[in-house]
């Protein structure tokens, strides 16, 4: 700021006059206190014999007489809270499941149906049938146990790698497909690529492949349902969920979206799915700090780190979290969920190329967050094998199932491809969707429109 | 003539101008510099943009700067729509840098009137956030330079989502703020954005002239449902114009896509925006005193949508056709305009159209350079003589 004032203030006297205005107001016009904000009052002045700074910038900062530069190094890392460990044992004393063993093993369904649905759709992307899918094998607890946590009327931002998010909500598996396959049901029209899924009754904000653009989306988000509650308090108090990656996380707008939420008390959890790659980069090239979790601290943020493997220490920090948000008004909070990515990128990427296959299969056996909870459903008898095998095998056909209806289905209208540039059709779109109707009936050998809704009828103005 | 209005075109204009046929303010300069032909008419002129109707002013018109009449329009569509906020750098506390929101914080507090931190991408992307939520933000921006930060937000969100999300998610917001060179303020802070936006399908753009432009567009644009991109200009804020009396009540907007002609002419069509729009009236009275021509000037108001039919309609009528405009000559609104204009009335034309813009060139922050890259009075004066071949 200052610098770039110091560029314009020759032309400007405006812009002259506001320093003088602002040095008047911090020396004769004390103003109201805010949160988070030092008031002028406060000034630069300072106590006689105080033991604090009072400079507006850190006022809870004591005064010392020794000259030493903190060092990273001197921290210990934040600790990984878990309840369940890779065996699918109890090591929280205190933990108690708070869901009932029907509500868990629907849990554990949807992590394993998001998780078959990779598979499947995966290899179709590779027999040419879609352009493009990602999948998030490894990380289905972090999705589906958070999920779990909010209520029906929060409002999600995801990234692209949180169908257990989607799954847990009430996506069905036709509307996965739908989207994918870009059918006349997608409610997206046929126009994102694939796995850039949205809702509008589940409150699930569409999927923008921009890296990291949802979360100051969040952040605005989050203080419009603030707003609203306040303005009319018959609407329950409601948060927003946000989710992201590492990598996501060195984008300006994370940094950008942490701060506004705290300056401006925004009911907002941020999800940072810590997967340990940003496509190639691993997160050892990524940052140099104690993973997210540290800049949470730094933007004055609670925070935590759990065991994104362990979708109990999930569930636990999101109930907590969705507390902590809606406290006083509202808050930001961060939770950093370690996990391992065990899938490609994408199916653009090919993993291979930059980590040893032996690593990957050594994190597939050593720890999953579907086996964990597998593990402490049996421990605790309420499966086996055999429930194993029939959810695995019912999933599989269901998924199958859908697939090959929504493979079938017409596309959408041509027409949709002129509409919603705008809320109304400006001439401009209509003049081109006329263009395109008189280009179809000139030529009509030359284009097979059969596949799409109405044909070229739907262009009629 | 070379459409592309480069420094050392420029100055041969302008010098040809000069010499040719000399107007009276430049007469007495000439001597000194050719630098100063411009500088000195462009002062002169640049006064004469606020036009007050002395005598036959109609009753219950008022004078309004182009600042109070942002700040109106603010204020009453943030006390009509309980939905609408305005968020920036400095813009509560301090009233705003241009103090274009002066008053609002005390009106309307500070849950509707908010200072954001420095981080443009943080409050823009907060404010699609809130607009996908069902909030109307406007958003200001310190200038419009600094959206650079933020245009990621503003196209690939703000344009797009409610294309992308199939048409579930409408965007209401507004970007505003000043856009264009200023004086003095270098490179970084000199950029006209018209072109830039106005290529974007999803968004909306425009650019107020006068008072009246400024109040009815504004209005419009925070009521419009889709992103609407609002081209300020800094030189403009302090400009009085007369307000009608039907303008000053609360239910004034201006419809976008419309331009408004606003002098009548029939020998030659200048299409223009924002301050230009006063520099092609000036322009326009010297070119009548000088030499008896009628220059109509249409004030396009409206960049996207543009008002294609209003620029074939007069040059059906004068054949000819300049735009004038201060971005940067390339892929700008100036070529937009000729090549619509090329499209849609090409058989109307009588001689080549031409585009007066700034200069492809970074703006430079020394005074004189500065008043070189950029349009002004008499060098549009002087390329529509050359173009009616006066």
């Amino acid at each position: 700021m200052k610098n770039r004032l110091a560029s314009v203030t020759r032309s400007c006297g405006q812009r002259q006059l506001r320093h003088g205005q602002r040095l008047l107001a911090v020396n004769s016009c004390p103003l109201p206190q805010r949160r988070h904000v030092a008031s002028f009052e406060q000034g630069p002045s300072q106590r006689p014999d105080s033991q604090y700074v009072s400079f507006p910038g850190a006022v809870k900062s004591a005064f010392c007489h020794t000259m030493k530069f903190e060092s990273p190094q001197n921290y210990p890392a934040l600790p990984t809270y878990r309840v369940v460990d890779q065996h699918g044992v109890v090591v929280d004393p205190d933990f108690q499941p708070d869901i009932s063993d029907e509500e868990v093993m629907q849990l554990y369904r949807h992590m394993l149906t998001v998780s078959i649905m990779d598979i499947i759709m995966y290899d179709a992307q590779r027999q040419g049938r879609l352009s493009f899918y990602i999948v998030s094998a490894g990380e289905e607890a972090v999705a589906v146990g958070s999920a779990s946590c909010l209520s029906k009327d929060d409002v999600i931002f995801s990234q692209y790698r949180e169908q257990g998010v989607f799954a847990q909500r009430g996506f069905k598996l036709s509307d996965f497909m739908n989207q994918l396959f870009a059918n006349k049901h997608d409610p997206g029209k046929g126009r994102n690529m694939p796995v850039h899924y949205g809702s509008k009754e589940l409150h699930i904000h569409t999927i923008s492949s921009p890296l990291a653009t949802q979360i100051p989306q969040a952040s605005g988000a989050a203080y419009a349902l603030k707003m609203q509650h306040m303005q009319d308090p018959s609407i329950p108090p409601r948060v927003v969920a946000c989710y992201f990656g590492d990598g996501a996380a060195s984008e300006g707008d994370f940094h950008a979206a942490l701060n506004i939420a705290a300056t401006k008390s925004c009911p907002v959890i941020f999800i940072c799915r810590n997967n340990g790659f940003a496509i190639s980069t691993s997160t050892l090239e990524q940052y140099r700090g104690d993973g997210i979790a540290s800049r949470g601290l730094g933007y004055g943020i609670e925070t935590i780190r759990v065991d994104g493997n362990d979708i109990w220490a999930v569930r636990e920090a999101t109930k907590k979290a969705r507390e902590l948000a809606l406290k006083d008004g509202g808050q930001p909070v961060l939770i950093e969920a370690m996990t391992y990515r065990v899938s490609h990128h994408s199916t653009s990427d090919d993993s291979f190329a930059y980590r040893a296959k032996v690593e990957v299969e050594d994190w597939k056996r050593r720890d999953n967050p579907i086996i964990r909870l597998r593990k402490w459903m049996e421990n605790k008898g309420i499966w086996d094998d055999n429930k194993e095998k029939e959810a695995r095998e019912s999933t599989r056909r269901e998924v199958l199932k859908e697939f090959s209806k929504a493979e079938k289905e017409k596309k959408p209208p041509i027409r949709t491809m002129f509409e919603d540039v705008y809320e109304e059709m400006t001439p401009d779109n209509k003049a081109q969707m006329a263009q395109l109707r008189e280009h179809l009936e000139r030529y009509p050998e030359e284009y097979d429109v059969g596949d799409y809704v109405g044909g070229r009828d739907s262009l009629k103005p | 003539m070379s459409s592309l209005l480069r420094p050392a075109v420029r100055l041969a204009a302008s010098a040809a101008a000069a010499s040719s046929r000399v107007p009276a303010a430049a007469r007495i300069s000439k001597s000194v510099s050719p630098f100063s032909v411009s500088k000195q008419s462009a002062v002169s002129a640049f006064a004469s943009q606020s036009r007050t109707y002395a005598s036959d002013a109609p009753s219950g018109t008022k004078d309004y700067t182009v600042r109070d009449a942002l700040n109106e329009a603010l204020a009453e569509e943030l006390e009509a729509n309980d939905k609408v906020f305005i968020l920036g750098e400095e813009v509560a506390q301090y009233n705003g840098a241009y103090k274009v929101t002066k008053g609002l914080l005390d009106r309307f507090g500070e849950r509707r009137v908010i200072d954001t931190p420095v981080t443009e991408s943080g409050f823009t992307g907060l404010a699609v956030g809130a607009a996908l939520s069902g909030l109307h933000p406007v958003v200001e921006f310190m200038t419009w330079n600094f959206a650079m930060q933020a245009i990621d937000q503003i196209v690939n969100s703000g344009a797009k989502t409610l294309y992308m999300s199939g048409g579930i998610q409408p965007c209401n917001i507004t970007f505003r703020g000043p856009n264009g060179f200023a004086s003095g303020v270098g490179a970084q802070h000199s950029q006209d954005y018209s072109a830039w936006y106005g290529s974007v399908p999803g968004l909306k753009v425009v650019a107020p002239w006068s008072a009246e432009d400024a109040k009815g567009l504004l209005k419009a644009a925070i009521r419009d449902p889709n992103p609407v991109v609002f081209l300020e200009n800094e030189l403009m804020y302090g400009q009085s114009f007369p307000m009608s009396e039907a303008a000053q009540k609360d239910d004034f907007v201006i419809p976008f896509g419309k331009a408004k002609i606003e002098r009548q002419g029939k020998d030659l069509t200048m299409v223009t925006l924002s301050r230009c729009v006063g520099q092609c009236l000036v322009a326009a009275e010297n070119l009548k005193k000088k030499y008896g021509v009628e220059v109509e000037v249409i004030n396009l108001r409206s960049v996207k949508p543009i008002d294609i039919e209003a620029i074939v309609k007069s040059v059906k009528k004068t054949r000819r056709l300049l735009s004038v405009e201060s971005g940067f000559p390339a892929f700008g609104v100036g070529a937009e305009i000729l090549a619509l204009t090329m499209e849609y009335a090409f058989d109307y034309l009588d001689a080549p159209a031409g585009r007066v813009t700034g200069a492809d060139v970074p703006t430079p922050y020394a005074a004189k350079l500065e008043d070189m890259a950029f349009p002004n009075e008499p060098v549009i004066e002087a390329y529509a003589a050359k173009l009616l071949r006066l």
